[in-house]
C-alpha cells in the first residue's frame, strides 16, 4: 500500500512537473526570451558559479575539519608515522593546486561571462607559459616521486634478521595464524593435506613443523620488527591492518610478506583512546566472496616480556592433535613425494614473482 | 551492400545562412564524382529496417550507441542506488524490494553475495557499456565523419557490425542479471581465483560465463569500431584538413581508438585464458587451492599474471573513457568562450603523452599484490609523470576561459563542471600513484572517490556536454536549456556531495566492496556519513530523470534547431540541419584554417568556420595566413 502511495505521488509530481515545463516554454515564447541568444540566464549561471565556489568551498572546508579526527586512524607502527607525514604533506601540495585551479576556474567563469559588445581576447598560444606550467609540476612531481621511492624501498626492503615471524593464511572467511614454535622455523605446509582439523595442511613429516603452533589472534611484541608471512589457500585475500599502515595481498600459490615494527601496545592504545574495548584489527581488503566484509582477525600488541610468556605457553599443533599427527604420518607416506618436495623448495626460495627481499 | 545506401538528401536552401557562412562552399571534384557514381543507380526509399535498425549510416549508428548507452546508464545507476541503500542503512529492512529482487532478499536483508554482484555489474556496466560504448561509441561515430569532412566511415558495414556486436554483448550481459545463481560477483576486475571457481561464490558460475562471453562480443565491437575510426581519420579527411587542422575532438577520438585497438586484445587474451581455466582444466591463474573441502589439482598458475593482463587493458581503459570527454570539452569550451583553445599544439602533445604513458603505468593497481617492490618503484615513477600532461591540459582549459566572452549553454556548464571534477579527482591520483601511500589507501573508499570523480563523473560530464552540444545536429532540434541548467546544478553539487565525503571514509581505511562496516570498530565511526552519501547519491540518480525527460521530449517536441546554433567553426555545422546519408548534399567543403578562429581581430563576426578561405578574410588574416591567401 505504501509503495502504491509513493508511486502515485511520484506520478502526480511528474504530471505537475510536465505542466510547469509547458507553461515555462509558453511564457518564454511570449516574452521573447525563447529565441534570444544570450539572455538573463547567462548572468544567473555566472553568479551561481561564484556561489558554488564560495558555498561549495566553505562546505568542503567545514566538513573536512569536522571529520578530520575521525579520518585519522591512530598510528601504531614505525613506518606508519613516516607514511602519515608524507600523506599530509602530499595532501597539502595537492590542496594548494586544488584551491588555485578551482578558484581560477570559477572566478574566470564569473568574470568573463558574456557581455554585449565585448569581444574575447584572441590568445591562441604562448610557448613560454606552456613550458613554465610543464616544468613546475614536473619538479614538484619529481620531489614527490623521490620521497615516495625512498620510503617505499625502506618499507619493502628486507626485514631485519632479528624479526619475529608470524604467518597468516587467508581462507573463506577467516584468517589462520601460526607461529614457528621453539625452533623459529616454519614447517612445510601442503595444501593437499588440508582437512577440517588440519586447516593449514601441516606436513608433519617435516621436523620443523612439529613445534609450530596455531592461534586465533595475531600476537606481536612492541618495539620489535615483525615479519608477517602471508598465504592464501583458496582465493585472493589481502592482509590489511590500517593502524599499522600495513597491506599485502594473500595469493594462492605465491607466499608474500610484509614487515613492520609496532610501537604501541594494545593496552597503551586503549588507555590513550579511552576505549577499553579497543582492538587492532586485521581486515580482508580484497574481495573474496559473500562474507568478505566479515573476514577479520584481532591483532594484539604485547610488551616484549608478555609476548615471550605467551609464546612459551602455547602448545604446538602436533601436541594438540596427536591422533591427527599419526594419521598424517600415515597419509604422508602414501602421498606423492615430489609434490611435498616441490613445496619445500618453494619455501626455501620464493617464486620469482613473489616479493623477494 | 549498396542497396542499403539511400539517396543523399539534395534539398537546397538549408545549405547556408547569413554572414560569413554564406560564402560559397568550394567543391571537391573527385569527392563529388565518386559520390555520384555511388548513388546513380538507386532511387527507391529505404525500408525503415535498413534506415533505423540495421543502418550503415554513421549518424544513425552513433544515435544507436547513445540510446543503448542511456538505457545502460539507467540500469547501472539503479544498481548503485540499491547498494547505496544497503550501505546507508545496514540495519534497515529491504523487505519492500522483495517483489523486484525475490530470493536475493532473505529475511528482509540483502544477500551479501548479491551485494557483490550489484557492485560488479555497476562497475562493468558503467565502465564498458556506458562510458566506453555510450560515450566514445556515440561521439566517435557521430562526429568523426562530420568533423573531418567525410561522407561516412571508412566501412559502413563494419561500423554497423560494431554496433550489433555491442548489442549482442548487451543482451548477454543483461540476461545474466536474471539467472538463478546471479550475475558475475567477483568485482568488475574479475580477479581469479574468485572469478574462476563457482565454489567460491555463486556468481562465478553461469553469471561469470555470460560475463566473459558478453565481454568477448564487446571487445570485437570495440575493435571493429576502433579500426574504422583510425582508418577514417587517416584516410578520409577532406581536402585541406591536415592533421594539424583537426578539431581536438577528432584527435581525442583518434588516440582513444588507437588505445582501444592496442589494449582490448590483451583483455581478450586474459578472458580467453580465464575461460580455459574455468572450463578446460588449465592452470594459468590457479595454483595450490583448497576450496569447498577439496584440493584442486591446478598447479603453477599465477593470479598476479591475470592482474597484469587485466590492467594492461584496464589502465588504458580509463583513458579510453576520459580522452573523448577531454576532446569534446575542449571543443565546447572554445566555442562558448568564443576564444581559440589555448595551446592547440600543447593540447595535442599532452593527449599523445597521456596515451603513451597510459600503457606503462598499469601495475600501479598492483603495488601491494606481492609484485616485486622494484617494479613498484618503476611504476610509481611512470604513474606520477602522468600528472604533468594532465596538468598542462587543465592549465590550457583555464587559459581558454581567461578573457573569454562566455555563454553558459548547458553544454558549457557541463564542460566547466568536467574541468572542476577532473581537477578534484585527478589530484588524489598523486596520492594513490605513490606506492608508499598506496599501502594504506589501496582498495579503500579513497580509491573509490578518486576514480568516480576523475573518470566516472568527469566522463559523464563530458558525455552530457557532448549531448547538449551536438543534440541539434543529431535530431535537428534543441534541448531545453533551463532544464539543462537545473540538471547541471543538481548533478554538479550532488556529485561533490557524494564523492568528497568518500575521501574521508577512505582516509580512515574503510575498504571498498564491503557489504557492511559494522563488524569492524576501525570503520564504524562513519555511519552518519554513509547515510549522507547514500541520500545524496539517490538524489543525483533521480535528478538524471530530468535529463532523460529533456532528451526524449526534445527529440520529438524540442525547438527546431538552426543550422549552426552555437556559431561554431567546425565542419559538422556546414551540413544541413538534419544531414542525410552522405552528410553534405553537394560537394564536401574543403578546409583552409584551423578550427578555433573565434573572435579573431579584424573579423566582423566572432567566428570564422574552417571552410572559409583566407582570401575571403583579408581583414583578419595574420601575416603568414595572408601569404597563403595570395
Amino acid at each position: 500500500m505504501t509503495a502504491l502511495t509513493i508511486l502515485l505521488v511520484l506520478v502526480l509530481l511528474l504530471v505537475v512537473f510536465g505542466l510547469l515545463f509547458r507553461l515555462q516554454i509558453f511564457t518564454s515564447i511570449f516574452s521573447g526570451t525563447f529565441t534570444r541568444d544570450v539572455g538573463m540566464s547567462n548572468s544567473v549561471n555566472a553568479i551561481l558559479m561564484l556561489v558554488f565556489l564560495v558555498g561549495g568551498g566553505g562546505w568542503f572546508a567545514y566538513s573536512f575539519v569536522e571529520n578530520f579526527n575521525k579520518m585519522n586512524p591512530p598510528i601504531a607502527s614505525v613506518h606508519g608515522y613516516q607514511m602519515e607525514r608524507m600523506f599530509w604533506i602530499t595532501m597539502a601540495v595537492i590542496g594548494v593546486a586544488f584551491a588555485i585551479t578551482q578558484t581560477l576556474l570559477f572566478v574566470y567563469s564569473y568574470k568573463y561571462q558574456h557581455k554585449e559588445g565585448r569581444r574575447a581576447y584572441f590568445f591562441a598560444h604562448n610557448n613560454k607559459i606552456e613550458v613554465i606550467w610543464t616544468i613546475i609540476p614536473a619538479i614538484v612531481m619529481a620531489a614527490l616521486i623521490f620521497a615516495g621511492w625512498k620510503a617505499w624501498t625502506r618499507i619493502t626492503g628486507p626485514a631485519p634478521k632479528d624479526s619475529v615471524v608470524v604467518e597468516v593464511m587467508g581462507k573463506q572467511f577467516n584468517w589462520l595464524v601460526r607461529y614457528p614454535g621453539r625452533d623459529m622455523k616454519l614447517g612445510v605446509v601442503n595444501y593437499r593435506m588440508i582437512d577440517a582439523v588440519n586447516e593449514w595442511g601441516f606436513d608433519l613429516s617435516d621436523k620443523s613443523a612439529l613445534d609450530d603452533f596455531t592461534t586465533n589472534e595475531v600476537h606481536v611484541p612492541k618495539g620489535v620488527p615483525v615479519l608477517i608471512k602471508i598465504r592464501s589457500r583458496d582465493v585472493l585475500h589481502a592482509v590489511y591492518m590500517p593502524h599499522f599502515r600495513v597491506q599485502m595481498y594473500a595469493v594462492p600459490g605465491m607466499p608474500t610478506r610484509f614487515w613492520f615494527t609496532p610501537t604501541v601496545t594494545t593496552d597503551e592504545m586503549r588507555a590513550k583512546l579511552g576505549n577499553p574495548k579497543f582492538n587492532y584489527e586485521l581486515a580482508c581488503n580484497q574481495v573474496c566472496g559473500g562474507s568478505h566484509f566479515a573476514m577479520k582477525a584481532t591483532v594484539i600488541v604485547d610488551e616484549p616480556d608478555d609476548y615471550q610468556n605467551w609464546y612459551a605457553a602455547q602448545q604446538s599443533f602436533s601436541q594438540k592433535n596427536p591422533e591427527v599427527m599419526a594419521a598424517l604420518k600415515q597419509k604422508a607416506k602414501t602421498m606423492v613425494t615430489p609434490v611435498a618436495a616441490a613445496t619445500e623448495k618453494k619455501e626455501a626460495a620464493p617464486a620469482p614473482l613473489a616479493a623477494s627481499y | 551492400m549498396s542497396d542499403m545506401t539511400p539517396k543523399p538528401n539534395l534539398s537546397p536552401g538549408v545549405q547556408t545562412q547569413g554572414g560569413i557562412g554564406s560564402a560559397p562552399v568550394p567543391a571537391i571534384e573527385h569527392g563529388e564524382h565518386l559520390h555520384q557514381d555511388d548513388h546513380d543507380h538507386e532511387h527507391h526509399d529505404q525500408h525503415w529496417l535498413w534506415k533505423y535498425v540495421f543502418s550503415q549510416d554513421h549518424k544513425q549508428i552513433g544515435k544507436q550507441f547513445l540510446i543503448t548507452g542511456i538505457l545502460w546508464a539507467v540500469i547501472g545507476g539503479t544498481l548503485s542506488s540499491l547498494f547505496r541503500l544497503q550501505l546507508g542503512w545496514p540495519e534497515g529492512t529491504m523487505e519492500w524490494l522483495k517483489p523486484v529482487l525475490g530470493g536475493w532478499i532473505q529475511a528482509g536483508k540483502l544477500n551479501p553475495e548479491f551485494y557483490l554482484a550489484l557492485v560488479t555489474m555497476h562497475g562493468t556496466i558503467m565502465v564498458f557499456f556506458v562510458l566506453t560504448a555510450g560515450l566514445s561509441g556515440t561521439f566517435s561515430n557521430f562526429l568523426i565523419p562530420l568533423q573531418v569532412g567525410a561522407r561516412d566511415m571508412a566501412s559502413g558495414f563494419m561500423n554497423m557490425l560494431s554496433y550489433w556486436f555491442f548489442f549482442v554483448s548487451s543482451v548477454i550481459m543483461f540476461s545474466s542479471l536474471f539467472i538463478e545463481t546471479g550475475p558475475a560477483a567477483a568485482g568488475w576486475t574479475i580477479y581469479p581465483p574468485l572469478s574462476a571457481l563457482p565454489q567460491a561464490i555463486p556468481g562465478s558460475g553461469a553469471g561469470m560465463t555470460l560475463w566473459l562471453v558478453s565481454m568477448v562480443f564487446f571487445i570485437v565491437s570495440q575493435l571493429l569500431g576502433g579500426v574504422n575510426y583510425v582508418t577514417t581519420v587517416i584516410n578520409l579527411r577532406t581536402r585541406g584538413m591536415s592533421m594539424s587542422k583537426l578539431p581536438l575532438t577528432i584527435w581525442a577520438f583518434f588516440l582513444t581508438a588507437i588505445l582501444g585497438i592496442l589494449s582490448f586484445p590483451v583483455l581478450f587474451s586474459a578472458a580467453l585464458l580465464l575461460v580455459f581455466d574455468r572450463s578446460f582444466g588449465t592452470s594459468f591463474f590457479l595454483s595450490d587451492i583448497y576450496i569447498a573441502g577439496q584440493a584442486l589439482s591446478n598447479q603453477g598458475g599465477s593470479p598476479v599474471l591475470f592482474q597484469h593482463l587485466f590492467w594492461f587493458l584496464g589502465h588504458p581503459e580509463v583513458y579510453i573513457v576520459i580522452m573523448p570527454a577531454m576532446g569534446m570539452v575542449s571543443e565546447v569550451l572554445a566555442t562558448n568562450a568564443r576564444k581559440p583553445i589555448f595551446g592547440y599544439r600543447a593540447m595535442i602533445g599532452s593527449l599523445i603523452g597521456i596515451s603513451m604513458l597510459s600503457f606503462v603505468v598499469w601495475a600501479h593497481h598492483m603495488f601491494v599484490t606481492g609484485m616485486n617492490p622494484f617494479l613498484g618503484s618503476v611504476f610509481m615513477f611512470l604513474t606520477l609523470i602522468i600528472a604533468v600532461p594532465s596538468g598542462v591540459k587543465v592549465f590550457n582549459w583555464l587559459a581558454t576561459l581567461w578573457r573569454g566572452n562566455i555563454r553558459f549553454t548547458a553544454a558549457m556548464l557541463y564542460a566547466i563542471g568536467f574541468v572542476s571534477l577532473f581537477i578534484s579527482g585527478g589530484l588524489t591520483g598523486i596520492i594513490l600513484g605513490n606506492a608508499t601511500l598506496d599501502i594504506q589507501m589501496h582498495n579503500t573508499y579513497f580509491v573509490v572517490a578518486h576514480f568516480h570523480l576523475v573518470m566516472g563523473s568527469s566522463a559523464f560530464f563530458g558525455l552530457f556536454a557532448g549531448v547538449y552540444h551536438w543534440f541539434p545536429k543529431m535530431f535537428g532540434r534543441m534541448m531545453d536549456e533551463k532544464l539543462g541548467y537545473i540538471h547541471f546544478w543538481l548533478t554538479f553539487a550532488g556529485v561533490y556531495l557524494v564523492f568528497m565525503p568518500m575521501h574521508y571514509v577512505g582516509i580512515a581505511g574503510f575498504p571498498r566492496r564491503y557489504y557492511a562496516w559494522t563488524g569492524f570498530d576501525a570503520f564504524s565511526q562513519f555511519a552518519d556519513m554513509n547515510k549522507f552519501i547514500s541520500i545524496a547519491a539517490i538524489i543525483v540518480f533521480l535528478g538524471q530523470f530530468i535529463f532523460l525527460f529533456n532528451f526524449f521530449y526534445s527529440i520529438f517536441r524540442g525547438r527546431r534547431a538552426t543550422q549552426n546554433p552555437w556559431n561554431s567553426t567546425t565542419l559538422e555545422w556546414t551540413t544541413p540541419i538534419e544531414p542525410g546519408h552522405g552528410n553534405w548534399p553537394g560537394a564536401i567543403p574543403a578546409v583552409y584554417r584551423w578550427p578555433y578562429d573565434y573572435s579573431k581581430p579584424g573579423s566582423d563576426v566572432d567566428f570564422i568556420p574552417q571552410h572559409i578561405p583566407y582570401s575571403q578574410t583579408q581583414s583578419s588574416n595574420l601575416p603568414y595566413e595572408q601569404e597563403l591567401a595570395d
